[in-house]
């Protein structure tokens, strides 16, 4: 073998030509050797699962930046939820800007018998300024663009309303005490919110059509826009003039600002992809590292005749990592078309919920990151063992026992870490979010790996009482102690996964949805206005509605505490901030409520009257620091109102029961607007009555909340079903760690195997302590994945969604069986050669 | 005529062709026309060809040869542990071309003992255990009682819990001429088993070999390069580029 050097006159051209000649001929001789292929996949695997979520997440944020002029559907609006002031308007006016007025509220849609709660938006003329409306005659037909907005007396009805009421275009619509014509289908409207969060379907009107329904009373929840476009410096004018005219709830939303909400969630939806991407990603490393090492491994004799004829320890790093880049850049690349094809499933299970039209083609951006991860998860777990070579001494030609010296575990695998670490810090976004990941995967190899060894020893004591076969399995793995712990707890990982996607998901989905009685509240009618409170009691009571409950629901803002004023600055936590900004609801109730549980203080004795005492909610108690016997200043329609609290209470907000933060003694709230609601279960059948219901009381809403769960349901059955979809890759590097475990100790195997048959060993028996060795090492797994399945999810349930975690046994046997039977066959498939070989070929090769 | 009922083979079998074993007379060993030939990069490679010899029961027989002279591959095929390319094997009466992989195994198991020059023990076995596998393979009866009996004829009972790696060269085949004779074979196959020690350990582990060997009345097939172990054998079958060219007896004991 001609080994290159360099030397100072050498030119150092030839001497890494030399090199590549040479990492490139080790590279294709390794390859037919299948010595390489685990070390291929798994990084195959780390890079399409990260190009896959990288060119998904690429397209959203297309979609996103496209839309964003369109988000408005203007450059800048001014939302109310009351009448807008109306010198806002003239002030738009004398800056020259464009201007056009929505109103957005929610309604009951009658046709018929049939009823639908849509999002109503009323809409004055220039609307949209920013974008266009599409239309179609026909639901699901090419819709067109149009310049009009619906003309009076005329609605557009989006493809789900028109649907869901069985409709077509010329039909007749009731809304609240008018009817309208439906005039085109609604397909398109820039200002809308991505599908994933808007619950209801939509009605698009004319906002002239406003009085003749009826439907705007004082205290409806309504959503008042003014619309502005025009010139950059007209707007920033508006702007600075404006600002300081604004009432409270009322906001300025510039492009920037638009759908906050969305990118906001959409980014927390793309971070943990991105994250579900990166436990593929650890986990192929694990695979790379184990492949690495037997790689390096099998290279130890000659890499010894190498340093034998004088290669020198640089060169023969050079040599290896080169060939090993060249195997990544190949491997990436493949990673990358996988990754790319992938995509579009993933686009498939959530593109409809982000965008209606198709996603925009991604870019190539994404390329580098997914490069990238393939090269670290190469360095950090791939490197460390082959960097070992160049410890081989040249004296193991001589003498086979000697390998390179024992390296501390800390710097084999500290560069792993390093490069965990650094890929989470990357992915997560958030340094602190990343350190909990980091820890998390710490702790619980560190927990799996004491238990694996400590079940491996165990396994020991059981070694004198079973048949020769099964002896020698329970040897093989008592043996191989550390290798064996590596092994259970990369299957362990795998399992883990397995068990928490399919059993532990679906008892957190049962828990909820237990939680939530059968008769729980399926409808609220809120808006009701003081005037029909008793004519809805009669009405209900008369439909075998009886025990329905009506509550006065007043809005008043928190403005003082002890006689200190309260600002939204006071506070540092965002919901706080929020509660303080906002208006809250506010009641008068005599008796404590079923759902309700009086923590601190004392509920006011039956036939209290009047002022002066209040019951807080304690989580509102806790978020803005309020105590019992505090005094609390409330501002509720321009006038003050005090009280001391009295009482602390809890309260089961998912009960879907009416529930107030603070709540006041009968009369308390008498001389106040208010409106009124209530929440009942209405059985399926009776649902007519609501429709009967809203045309006596046209201005009441009703909120069908069993459409908006099944919605809230789908649109988390997508999420899960995409995180699903991404841990299908975490599934394949799972099964390549597997795959690379069963491959590391099979030059032992095939040896053993061949000793046995030497000896007299029938197949069979062989067979049978494989399996015996491979079983038993799955069922160590599936026992170790299940008890660390059910901590998580009993971790998850109880701090992360809060419910009650629902014990469930039949993850043991899941776990357990899993693992017996998945790993027996995998490893009973991956010995197969060894046991088709004549024994003496086997001997004589190793 | 020897006729000895042997319990190990009244334990039943489900092979058939190891059946005819129990009470044949004749050669031990006996091999006609056998030919073995590989395909290598450059064309057919004739390892061995035209091989014909018996061995009688009782006999110690050293195959001698050059490296690559083909006496591995002999041994290979006489203990059937690899099939030939043409010519027949007959050991302990049965024909190997006739039994298959499993029978081959069951035959070994019941009358084939081994000492390799590499030792070949199970390294996640204790030496006791290493001792114990052929016996249970065979379904012996009390096969710990036997294998420590065993390690105390080669002098290792107190070494019975170690595992091959805390053992020295010398003793790791000490454990293994153990194995060999646990099974009480009727053969015993040897592949240079002083081959990986030093010459004082090499002379004790031939004469604990020979020693053994007569005391169990065992055939014993030796192959080597050592001319004086080979000359501590009956009879020397040598082997040159894969034909047996010469056959020496010893006229007198040793």
């Amino acid at each position: 073998m001609a080994v290159p050097e360099t030397t100072s006159d050498q030119a150092p051209m030839a001497y890494w030509l030399t090199i590549g000649r040479m990492a490139l001929r080790a590279l294709a001789r390794d390859w037919q050797a299948g010595e390489l292929r685990v070390l291929a996949v798994a990084l195959l695997i780390a890079v399409a699962s990260v190009a896959a979520v990288g060119f998904f997440t690429d397209r959203i944020q297309q979609a996103m930046e496209l839309k964003a002029s369109e988000l408005l559907g203007a450059d800048l609006v001014v939302a109310a939820p009351n009448l807008l002031q109306p010198s806002l308007t003239e002030e738009a006016r004398r800056q020259h800007l464009q201007t056009a007025e929505t109103l957005n509220f929610r309604s009951v849609v009658i046709a018929g018998e049939m009823t639908q709660l849509a999002e109503v938006k009323a809409v004055g003329p220039g609307y949209p300024l920013r974008g266009a409306l599409q239309v179609s005659d026909q639901p699901f037909a090419p819709p067109r663009i149009v310049a009009d907005i619906p003309e009076p007396g005329q609605v557009w009805l989006d493809e789900r309303l028109i649907q869901t009421l069985k409709l077509q275009v010329g039909d007749a619509v009731e809304l609240g005490t008018r009817s309208f014509r439906i005039g085109q289908i609604l397909a398109y409207e820039p200002d809308r919110a991505g599908d994933l969060f808007s619950i209801a379907p939509r009605l698009l009107m004319n906002l002239a059509d406003i009085p003749s329904t009826g439907l705007i009373q004082p205290g409806s929840r309504v959503e008042y826009r003014l619309l502005l476009a025009g010139e950059p410096a007209a707007l920033e004018m508006f702007k600075t003039t404006v600002k300081p005219l604004l009432k409270i709830g009322e906001k300025l939303q510039g492009v920037r600002e638009a759908r906050a909400e969305l990118r906001l969630a959409l980014e927390r939806a793309e971070r943990f992809l991105h994250l579900a991407a990166l436990v593929s990603v650890i986990l192929a490393g694990v695979g790379v590292a184990i492949a690495a090492r037997r790689f390096a491994a099998r290279h130890w004799d000659s890499v010894a005749i190498m340093r034998c004829v004088g290669a020198t320890q640089p060169l023969i790093v050079r040599l290896f990592v080169l060939e090993l880049v060249t195997l990544a850049a190949v491997a990436g690349v493949a990673g990358l078309v996988l990754g790319y094809v992938a995509q579009y499933g993933l686009s498939g299970v959530l593109g409809q919920l982000i965008s209606r039209t198709e996603l925009p083609a991604p870019s190539w951006f994404p390329i580098w990151p997914a490069l990238a991860t393939g090269f670290v998860t190469l360095l950090g777990f791939g490197l460390p063992p082959l960097l070992r070579l160049r410890e081989v001494p040249p004296l193991r030609v001589l003498r086979r026992d000697l390998g390179p010296v024992d390296t501390r575990l800390l710097a084999l695998y500290g560069p792993a870490l390093l490069a965990t670490a650094a890929l989470l810090i990357w992915q997560a976004g958030e340094l602190r979010l990343a350190l909990i990941v980091c820890a998390g995967v710490a702790a619980t190899t560190v927990v799996l790996s004491l238990a694996a060894w400590g079940l491996v020893k165990a396994l020991n004591l059981l070694r004198g009482r079973v048949g020769v076969a099964w002896r020698f399995g329970l040897a093989n793995i008592a043996r191989r102690g550390p290798g064996s712990a590596v092994q259970v707890v990369a299957l362990g990982l795998g399992l883990m996964a397995l068990l928490m996607l399919t059993l532990v998901r679906t008892d957190l989905l049962t828990s909820w949805r237990s939680s939530l009685p059968a008769d729980a509240p399926n409808h609220f009618l809120i808006n009701i206005q003081p005037g029909e409170v008793e004519g809805i009691r009669q009405f209900l009571r008369e439909r075998g509605l009886s025990s329905v409950e009506l509550y006065p629901m007043v809005r008043g803002r928190l403005t003082g505490i002890n006689g200190r004023p309260v600002e939204p600055n006071d506070y540092q936590d965002p919901r706080a901030k929020r509660l303080v900004e906002r208006e809250f609801n506010l009641s008068q109730i005599e008796r404590l409520q079923e759902d309700n549980r009086i923590v601190a203080g004392q509920w006011w004795a039956a036939g209290a009257r009047g002022q002066g005492v209040a019951s807080v909610e304690q989580g509102l108690a806790k978020d803005l620091g309020i105590a019992l016997h505090d005094t609390l200043r409330f501002q509720i329609a321009g006038q003050s109102l005090e009280a001391e609290v009295t009482s602390l209470r809890s309260v089961e907000w998912d009960s879907f029961r009416v529930n107030f933060f603070v709540v006041f003694p009968p009369s308390a709230l008498a001389a106040y607007p208010a409106t009124w609601i209530t929440s009942f279960h209405l059985p399926a059948g009776q649902k007519p009555l609501l429709a009967e219901l809203v045309r006596h009381y046209p201005s009441v809403t009703v909120l069908d909340v069993e459409a908006l769960m099944g919605k809230v349901r789908e649109i988390m059955d997508r999420v899960i079903a995409a995180v699903e979809y991404v841990f299908l890759f975490t599934l394949a590097a799972g099964l390549v760690v597997l795959y690379a475990a069963i491959q590391a100790t099979q030059d032992e195997r095939r040896f053993e195997s061949a000793v046995l048959r030497t000896l007299g060993a029938q197949r069979a028996m062989v067979r049978e302590s494989l399996l015996a060795e491979f079983a038993t090492l799955g069922l160590l797994a599936g026992v170790l994945a299940a008890t660390a399945a059910t901590v998580l999810g009993f971790v998850l349930s109880r701090h992360i969604f809060d419910f009650p975690y629902q014990f469930n046994p039949w993850i043991w046997l899941l776990g357990a069986s899993a693992g017996v039977v998945g790993v027996g066959l995998a490893g009973l498939i991956g010995a197969r050669s060894a046991l088709r070989q004549p024994p003496w070929r086997a001997l004589r090769e190793l | 005529m020897r006729v000895d009922r042997d319990p190990k083979t009244a334990k039943g079998s489900s092979v058939t062709a190891a059946s005819s074993l129990d009470n044949h007379s004749g050669p031990i060993v006996r091999v006609v026309a056998l030919r073995k030939q590989v395909v290598s990069p450059e064309g057919p490679l004739v390892i061995l060809d035209d091989i014909n010899f018996t061995i009688d029961r009782g006999e110690s027989v050293a195959v001698v040869g050059a490296s690559g002279s083909g006496k591995s591959t002999l041994l290979s095929l006489l203990a059937g542990l690899d099939t030939p390319s043409a010519g027949r094997v007959w050991l302990a009466g049965a024909d190997l071309g006739e039994l298959d992989e499993d029978g081959r195994a069951l035959l070994r198991a019941q009358r084939v003992g081994f000492v390799f020059q590499s030792f070949q023990l199970l390294l996640g076995l204790t030496a006791l255990e290493n001792v114990m596998l052929p016996l249970e393979l065979a379904g012996q009866p009390e096969p710990r009682r036997s294998a420590l009996d065993l390690l105390e004829r080669v002098g290792l009972k107190a070494r019975a819990r170690h595992y091959p790696t805390q053992l020295s060269g010398g003793e790791q085949q000490r454990v293994a001429i153990a194995r060999a004779f646990a099974g009480n074979p009727d053969v015993l196959f040897a592949d240079e088993p002083t081959g990986n020690l030093d010459q004082k350990t090499g002379h004790r582990i031939v004469d604990l070999l020979f020693d053994l060997n007569r005391e169990q009345g065992t055939t014993l097939i030796l192959v080597t390069h050592d001319a004086e172990l080979a000359a501590y054998c009956d009879r020397v079958l040598e082997l040159d580029d894969g034909r047996l060219q010469g056959e020496t007896r010893k006229a007198e004991a040793r």
